[in-house]
């Protein structure tokens, strides 16, 4: 049976991947800063490094898992996953929680204060932009990056929000499938939801492009663009990197890996996609909607 | 069944490897946790000396008026530099090693929970310091606008804002990785027995700061990733003419950093309630209230960060708010020293050096606790702000607080680390040389402050010079006596007289069951948890 385990907690011996990732990780980075400061020989670090990177995960995840199909990996080291995976994805929410902290305080205090409202308004507004009058959306009293438009929240932004909470239904529906020892369904389910992941990816980029191309909503347009852009695609590239955990999970299926019982990794990345679906609804209201 | 033979090959391969990896690759690919905690250990010290010798280039410029040494630019990278090495690479650093090796041989376990990511959490730092480091020998030189980052100065630099961004990121990653390992380690590794509220306090500290970092370090890196796009992306995050606000990033950054200064300190607090019940011969006085002020503190700790703005032109509500929660920390704060003070009590109190530290650890802490709780108040802070009476508070909480306490928890496990009893007449020295090169060194910069000496500024008007003066010989001096313990630590390693495993007769706790030094597998067979033995 392939859910016998070890009676002992599995400590591993030696591995050659963590210092991988760190070569792999200051390539990339000090990489890409030195592009940053227009030096172009960045760029072929960086992509030196994310080479290194890539081929660190696909070794250290490999291992991961011909270790676990092997049955190294008793319960309590399954609790150990969970619990690990558990606090990332908190401590992913707290990055996020940085930037809606910067919405938010944009909006309710400084724009306003901007604007001249209040005692601290009175002492800065009128003496800095005497003009400036505060609003949301705005980009600021030097009209920054020029007139923008915004996007309705109720085209791309709400069918994003359906494409999402379905996806959301499907990785439930693959769930109760691998529970069921139902293989197919789960591929089905779980190939439903990678393709209304991905869907979603698209989705985003027309809308993107139809922000920098027709409404000249842009990075640079001041804070309106900075807190929407910065949300939405941090938001963006973590859907991207659910939805490639997804599609490991579904080959992975494929090959006939998980049974009913033990299925840590199935679980972690269904937990990491309801984390993506959690943020965007977030997004939805605060970003688009209100 | 086809498990079964995997089963029978993991156990073939477990007999190959009873002892550490043979040559020097050991130290790279180990997935120990005493490896990794040495590690930690060494490189903490290391950046120690470095962010020192940066500390003494300071205290050697503001050795008497005027400019001798360093220009101001490279004065500004000098104390920009010595924070964030202090910070970053120094104390937390120290305190993941101290978590490695004591959290298993604390709670009775075989290992970390996440070897292989322990090994990444530490060997990532290296490269976020050469990272940092090299910033030094780029164009327009290492960061200069201070470990706080304010922007719009940060953001005017030469190069060093991308790689000073990188290199915090890389930093944070570590100390996520190291947190969730603490952690899942903590709560799911205990040997049988060992409930939540038997356990050791340097473990319930240790469990709480993990809790800190994963709240705090991510919000840091949102705001250099800010800074970064503010300068690189065209973001207007922190520019007014767009709609932003500097001060916001100054809400972003102390909502990490006031919490940072409790990860520092948490553990402290649990090294010090470790010792004084082992060289007092008594239980520690109010276990539990000290873990709920633990508790408390930690809590607090995330709605007082405006107490470093009280200047900036906050809102009333908001200066009275951040004011009265600030006030609040000393509540818990007093909880603890009563209880180290009640646990000594009519004690049977012997002096070794780990106790010393500890017992120096809560007088100076407290000091630097008191001069905080004046910070603390909006109206005087409009005075202090921005002068040496903040640089002699953190660094009060600071040295002799959180370095004095990895001193104290240094002398207290080395011999079971090492197998060996490190030198307690060197010990000693060394103590009674820091104590006292500390407070020359801090002391008098309460004065200077007072009396309106500016921080992070290389020159000073000369009614300043005497307690300047005083202030570096104290600097140097301090410098000095740490190649003492550098001397001692390289001489347990070395030999000496051999340990046993108890090391103090007074000592409660699973690590005093083990040989010293430990074997390589920790608890390979979880032992069980009596109430006797399980915290001190
Ligand atoms: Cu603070």
């Amino acid at each position: 049976m392939a859910t016998a385990t070890h009676d002992s907690y599995y400590v591993p011996h030696g591995t050659k991947w963590p210092i991988m990732g760190s070569i792999g990780l200051f390539l990339m980075l000090g990489g890409f800063a030195t592009m940053l400061n227009g030096a172009n020989a960045g760029k072929t670090f960086m992509a030196i490094g994310a080479l290194v990177i890539i081929t660190m995960l696909f070794g250290w995840f490999g291992q991961v898992i011909r270790e676990s199909e092997t049955g190294a990996y008793n319960a309590q080291v399954d609790v150990s996953f969970r619990m690990g995976m558990i606090w990332f994805i908190v401590s992913e929410v707290l990055f996020f929680a940085a930037f809606f902290g910067t919405l938010f305080y944009a909006r309710i205090y400084s724009v306003p204060w901007l604007g001249g409202e209040g005692m601290k308004g009175v002492a800065t507004g009128p003496v800095l932009w005497p003009n400036f009058e505060a609003a949301w959306p705005t980009n600021g009293p030097a009209s920054v990056g020029g007139a923008f438009e915004t996007i309705p929240a109720f085209g791309i932004p709400a069918l994003n929000t359906a494409i999402l909470l379905t996806s959301g239904v499907t990785v439930t529906l693959a769930h109760w499938a691998l529970k069921r020892g139902d293989r197919s369904a789960l591929c089905r389910w779980l190939f439903a939801t990678v393709a209304l992941g991905f869907i979603f990816l698209y989705f985003q980029g027309v809308e993107f492009g139809h922000a920098y191309g027709d409404l000249n909503l842009t990075l640079h347009s001041g804070i309106y663009g900075s807190t929407f852009f910065m949300l939405t695609g941090f938001h963006g590239l973590h859907v991207t990197i659910g939805a490639l955990m997804l599609l490991v999970i579904l080959l992975r299926s494929l090959k006939g890996h998980f049974t009913p019982e033990r299925h840590f990794a199935f679980e972690a990345a269904a937990w990491y996609w309801h984390f993506v679906d959690v943020v965007w609804l977030g997004l939805f209201i605060f970003v688009y909607w209100l | 069944m086809s498990s079964h033979t995997a089963h029978d090959e993991h156990h073939a391969h477990d007999d190959h490897h009873h002892g550490p990896e043979p040559g020097l690759m050991r130290w790279v690919y180990t997935t120990n946790h005493k490896d990794i905690g040495t590690l930690y250990m060494l490189f903490a010290l290391l950046m120690f000396f470095v962010g020192g010798a940066l500390a003494m280039g300071i205290r050697a410029e503001l050795f008497q008026p005027g400019i001798q040494i360093l220009e101001p630019e490279l004065f500004n990278q000098f104390t920009t530099m010595h924070a964030l090495i202090m910070v970053f690479g120094a104390v937390m650093p120290a305190w993941v090693g101290f978590a490695n090796w004591q959290i298993p041989i604390m709670i009775g376990a075989p290992d970390m929970a996440l070897p292989r990511m322990n090994n990444w959490s530490f060997w990532i730092l290296p490269f976020a310091f050469t990272m940092l480091g090299m910033t030094f020998f780029i164009p327009g030189g290492a960061p200069a606008a201070g470990w706080t980052m304010y922007p719009p100065l940060v953001l005017q630099g030469g190069w060093n804002l991308a790689f000073m961004v990188f290199a915090v990121h890389l930093m944070g990653m570590s100390s996520i990785m190291g947190a969730i390992n603490v952690i899942v380690t903590i709560l799911n590794m205990r040997a049988p027995g060992m409930t939540l509220l038997r356990m050791p306090l340097f473990i319930w500290t240790w469990l709480i700061t993990a809790f800190l970092l994963i709240a705090a370090m991510p919000v840091l890196a949102g705001a250099v990733t800010m800074l970064l796009t503010d300068r690189f992306f065209g973001t207007s995050f922190f520019n007014a003419a767009g709609g932003g606000d500097p001060v916001m990033f100054q809400h972003v950054f102390w909502f990490f950093g006031h919490p940072e200064v409790y990860i520092m300190i948490l553990p402290a607090f649990g090294v010090v309630s470790q010792i004084i019940p082992t060289f007092a011969r008594k239980p520690l006085f109010g276990y539990e209230s000290m873990v709920y002020a633990t508790a408390s503190i930690a809590f607090l700790s995330f709605i007082v960060w405006a107490h470093h703005m009280f200047t900036v032109g906050m809102p009333l509500t908001g200066e009275l708010f951040f004011m009265f929660t600030t006030m609040l920390i000393a509540v818990p704060t007093g909880v603890k020293v009563f209880n180290w003070v009640a646990t000594m009590w009519r004690g049977a109190m012997t002096f070794e050096t780990p106790m010393l530290f500890a017992l120096a650890f809560v007088i100076l802490f407290t000091i630097g606790g008191f001069s905080g709780l004046m910070l603390a108040i909006a109206p005087v802070d409009f005075q202090y702000h921005d002068t040496y009476f903040v640089v002699a508070h953190f660094h009060y909480v600071l040295v002799p607080g959180a370095v004095f306490a990895l001193f104290a928890g240094a002398y207290y496990w080395l011999p079971k680390w090492t197998g060996h009893m490190y030198d307690e007449k060197l010990g000693q020295w060394h103590f009674w040389l820091s104590t006292i090169s500390v407070n020359v060194l801090f002391f008098p910069q309460h004065f200077l402050g007072l009396a309106g000496m500016p921080r992070r500024i290389p020159d000073y008007a000369v009614q300043f010079a005497d307690w300047n003066r005083i202030s570096s010989l104290g600097g140097f001096a301090f410098g000095l006596s740490q190649l003492i313990f550098v001397y001692v630590v390289y001489k347990a390693i070395k030999g000496g007289e051999k340990a046993t495993d108890r090391v103090w007769e007074g000592a409660h706790g699973l690590e005093w069951t083990l040989s010293s030094p430990p074997p390589y597998h920790s608890f390979n067979t979880p032992p069980k948890v009596t109430e006797a033995e399980a915290h001190s």
